[in-house]
């Protein structure tokens, strides 16, 4: 059997795995919430600031509220399994066209953090390896405890006053120039530009974690046999360093990188909010207080498959790299 | 006439300030010669493998360096040429390989590239030529498969295919030196005594110098020319092989070459009667189970331990003798019940324990205790010895006071100092650590002690030392032992009767002295013939 269709059953494999898994989180999720007082008749009724009893009640025939939870639950898990997430009585629109919408935004916002905070972290981590106990080093060092030890939501809002209000270089809030209608080209470079700072905002501290974990990566390397072994063959230290030890260095790196796109869905809350980013984050922010049970439930049962999924990536860029894991 | 290669003079490598001596190495002056081997032999922190680090300018710096001294290289200081010099050395005219042939190649980059940097940064080939010359180098190592092995990972390959491997990018370029540390102590010894003659083979062909460093007198005694003799740092005697191994000058030589255990076995005493461990048809597999959902192929089968019979009679040693993979540690995890057996009966006395549960089995755990390999991991780091050694009569319900006393017999036993008691483990030696695990264990006063490996990871003098507090104790409390070993000296020198093992199961067993005359099994004989230096008898000197 040769490597490709190997892969290609690893994942068939991995994903009928991961059926169960999102099935087990949807019913936990499901009942978690459902422990939290008052549902999303109180808030419309106490929004609306008048509501009798009756009219509560008959809110909750209409939502299917007044059924037993076990009885809710199944509804939810059959609609599920035809790919409906309910309706939001909220934004009065179907679960599954607010969710995909958002969706975009959201994803967008996580692979610009991630492959800047992988990526630069990368980076950082090499030089302050090599140039371990130069200024370089301390520089990189101290930055990445700075960041990492700053809080997000602070970060955010001093990048709005620095380079928004004083500096005037990127917009405030939001993904697009409402009044514009850009198109095409005008587009890109609109939401670009909204893109920056949330960006810079949400992978500082992954950076800062990154860096540290490449740095004493490498350096954890440096120590190990295999090095001396390259010393003694006669290769440059250029050659010993770029092919032998960032490969193996790579490697607990790219793990953690995996593990934590799920935090960074929390991670985006903030930071969405903080920036007026309409993505998931800030979906499930509102929903939250709203009490809208479906939309929530949707956004979990999204985010789980996409940890799921990105797993499976990582998985599979991790055998690349490390050819003494196997896929079977 | 013989062309000197290599001489080292008077070279000092300095320590950094603060450890337990200023010099690791002091004072030494070495040759080499063309075609020549010499052998560097020291227990462990005799400054060896650093002497032959400077040579390659490999020191750990900065901390470690060259304190003074020359080493002539073809007419070159190497302690005082250019780093850019010294790398085109490297590899090309004086190569080296190394004890742990896993560890001492990249895991995530092919045998096949990783020859193949030599050739790219020491000469100008095309990639074409590269390729053949690599695949002729593994042809020239005997490995079998080359093509296979030239696009193989590390982890595919066996320790001895790895130490090949090693050998082929060492003598790449016809390297006029080839410094080996220790190169066949990680290895089996019928794959040790292959590697050996590899390496003769392509000394012969090459006329390469070789400097050995190597703890092991056998091997010594079957490769080297000349020997060099180090403890703490210095050269305390130097010779012909002969003049060495026959009539050592030094004390330190006597005692070393004295402490080398005979293969002689010892004189056979008479049975007992009483059989106080007993196996029959123990079988024992590893993995083969159905992966998650029944998807997939079922993971592979290891058996590990098959039908194996034993019987061990009070006061008697047996040995279980096998190389690495041969089922003989799991046979010892299964006899204390550390993990369970999947078939058959181990009796202790009349009761078979493979049945007993957890709590049924707790009575019996004390009458059969185990002394582990690595004096190092063995010993939990943050428990007090006296605590490590009483914790286990505490369990079964003696009184402290009653531990704490018999804890202290016991230091005095093992030949530890009574203070010894409060101190942790991290601060004794890793023969003393050993002493501590054989008094943890007999803190229960066993009437069998299952050894796995006792003294393969100390060095020969203190090996000695530990075998021969072995055989005091099992005298001296009427203990059975069952005492596996790779090594077949030690077996010789301890066990009353030997059990071969291979692939699991016991190819041949017998009393010592019969089974080591008079090998039946094709592979007890091979194992025999292996064994390093079989041909000197060392234990006849006496310092």
């Amino acid at each position: 059997m040769t490597r490709s269709t190997k892969i290609f059953k690893y994942v068939c494999k991995r994903l009928l795995q991961g059926i169960p898994i999102i099935l087990a989180i949807v019913i936990i999720n499901f009942f978690l919430l459902n422990l939290a007082e008052g549902d999303a008749v109180d808030v419309l009724a106490g929004e609306a600031g008048s509501a009798t009893p009756e009219y509560m009640a008959q809110l909750r025939k209409k939502f299917g509220l007044d059924q037993p939870l076990p009885v809710q639950l199944m509804v939810y898990l059959k609609n599920v399994l035809s790919l409906d997430l309910g309706y939001s009585f909220r934004h009065d629109m179907p679960v599954n066209e607010l969710i995909f919408d958002r969706f975009a935004a959201t994803g967008l916002l996580m692979t610009s953090t991630i492959i800047l905070a992988v990526g630069f972290g990368i980076l950082l981590g090499l030089l302050a390896a090599m140039r371990l106990n130069t200024w370089k080093d301390a520089v990189i060092t101290v930055f990445a405890l700075i960041t990492y030890a700053t809080p997000l939501f602070w970060v955010g809002l001093m990048m709005i006053v620095v380079f928004s209000l004083n500096l005037g270089w990127f917009p405030t809030s939001g993904m697009t120039n409402i009044a514009a209608f850009y198109e095409g080209w005008d587009y890109v470079v609109d939401v670009s530009r909204h893109l920056v700072l949330p960006t810079i905002t949400l992978s500082l501290f992954y950076l800062a974690l990154y860096t540290r974990m490449m740095r004493a990566s490498m350096l954890e390397q440096y120590g190990q046999d295999y090095v001396v072994t390259a010393r003694a063959k006669g290769l440059t230290e250029r050659r010993i360093t770029y092919v032998h030890v960032l490969r193996n260095a790579l490697l607990p790196v790219v793990t953690m990188a995996g593990v934590q796109v799920g935090a960074l869905i929390g991670g985006s809350v903030i930071v969405e909010s903080v920036f007026a980013w309409p993505g998931l984050g800030m979906l499930a922010f509102e929903s939250l207080f709203a009490r809208d049970l479906n939309l929530l439930l949707g956004i979990f049962l999204l985010s789980s498959m996409l940890v799921v999924v990105v797993n499976l990536i990582v998985d599979i860029i991790y055998c690349f790299l490390d050819p003494r894991i196997e896929v079977n | 006439m013989t062309k000197k290669l290599l001489s080292i003079n008077d070279l000092s490598i300095l320590l950094p300030t603060g450890a337990d001596r200023q010099y690791a190495v002091q004072d030494i002056d070495l040759e080499l010669n063309a075609g020549e081997t010499v052998c560097v032999v020291g227990e462990s922190g005799s400054g060896k493998s650093l002497t032959a680090r400077a040579v390659m300018g490999l020191l750990p710096a900065p901390h470690v360096r060259v304190g003074k001294g020359e080493i002539i290289f073809g007419g070159e200081d190497l302690t005082k040429v250019t780093y850019e010099r010294l790398r085109e050395l490297r590899g090309s005219e004086i190569s080296m390989i190394f004890q742990e042939p896993m560890t001492a190649l990249n895991p995530v980059m092919t045998i096949g590239d990783q020859i193949d940097e030599i050739f790219r940064y020491h000469v100008s080939m095309s990639p074409r030529e590269r390729a053949e010359k690599a695949l002729s180098l593994l042809v020239d190592v005997n490995l079998p498969d080359p093509e296979k092995i030239i696009d193989a990972y590390p982890h595919e390959l066996s320790g001895g295919q790895r130490q090949r491997s090693m050998i082929a990018m060492a003598l790449a370029l016809g390297p006029k030196i080839l410094i080996a540390d220790e190169p066949t102590t990680a290895l089996d010894v019928t794959t040790q005594a292959q590697i050996l003659e590899l390496i003769n083979d392509m000394q012969k062909r090459l006329d390469t110098g070789v400097l050995f460093i190597t703890h092991d007198f056998g091997v010594v005694a079957d490769i080297a020319d000349r020997v060099i003799v180090m403890q703490h740092g210095k050269i305390v005697e130097t010779g012909t092989t002969e003049q060495v191994l026959q009539s050592p000058k030094h004390p330190y030589t006597k005692s070393l070459i004295a402490a080398i255990p005979r293969l002689k076995p010892r004189k056979a005493r008479s049975r007992a009667v009483e059989v106080v461990l007993k196996t029959e048809g123990v079988y024992k597999s590893f993995g083969g189970g159905k992966s998650l959902f029944g998807f997939g192929k079922p993971n592979r089968e290891v058996k590990a331990v098959q039908n194996v019979q034993i019987e061990l009679r009070r006061g008697e040693t047996l040995g279980v003798v096998g190389e690495s993979g041969s089922g003989k540690s799991t046979l010892a995890r299964c006899v204390i019940r550390l993990i369970d057996s999947d078939e058959g009966q181990i009796k202790l006395g009349d009761i078979d324990i493979t049945k007993l549960s957890r709590k049924e089995l707790r009575p019996y755990r004390k009458r059969i205790q185990m002394v582990f390999q690595d004096p190092f991991a063995s010993l939990n780091p943050r428990i007090r010895v006296g605590d490590i050694i009483s914790q286990g009569p505490i369990l079964q319900g003696e009184d402290k006071e009653d531990a704490s006393k018999r804890a202290y017999e016991l230091l005095d036993i093992v030949g530890l100092d009574r203070r010894s008691f409060d101190r942790f483990p991290h601060e004794f030696s890793g023969g003393q650590r050993q002493r501590i695990g054989i008094a943890r264990a007999l803190s229960l006063k066993p009437d069998i002690l299952v050894a796995d490996e006792p003294v393969s990871a100390l060095d020969v003098s203190i090996q000695a030392q530990i075998l021969e507090l072995l055989d005091d104790i099992r005298e001296r409390m009427d203990l059975s032992m069952l005492f596996i070993t790779h090594d077949l000296r030690v077996a010789a020198q301890v066990c009353d009767y030997v059990a071969v093992m291979q692939y699991g199961k016991i190819v041949e067993m017998g009393p010592t002295a019969k089974l080591f005359k008079d090998p039946k099994d094709a592979y007890t004989k091979s194992l025999l013939a292996a064994v390093p230096g079989k041909d000197w008898h060392f234990g006849k000197l006496k310092p």
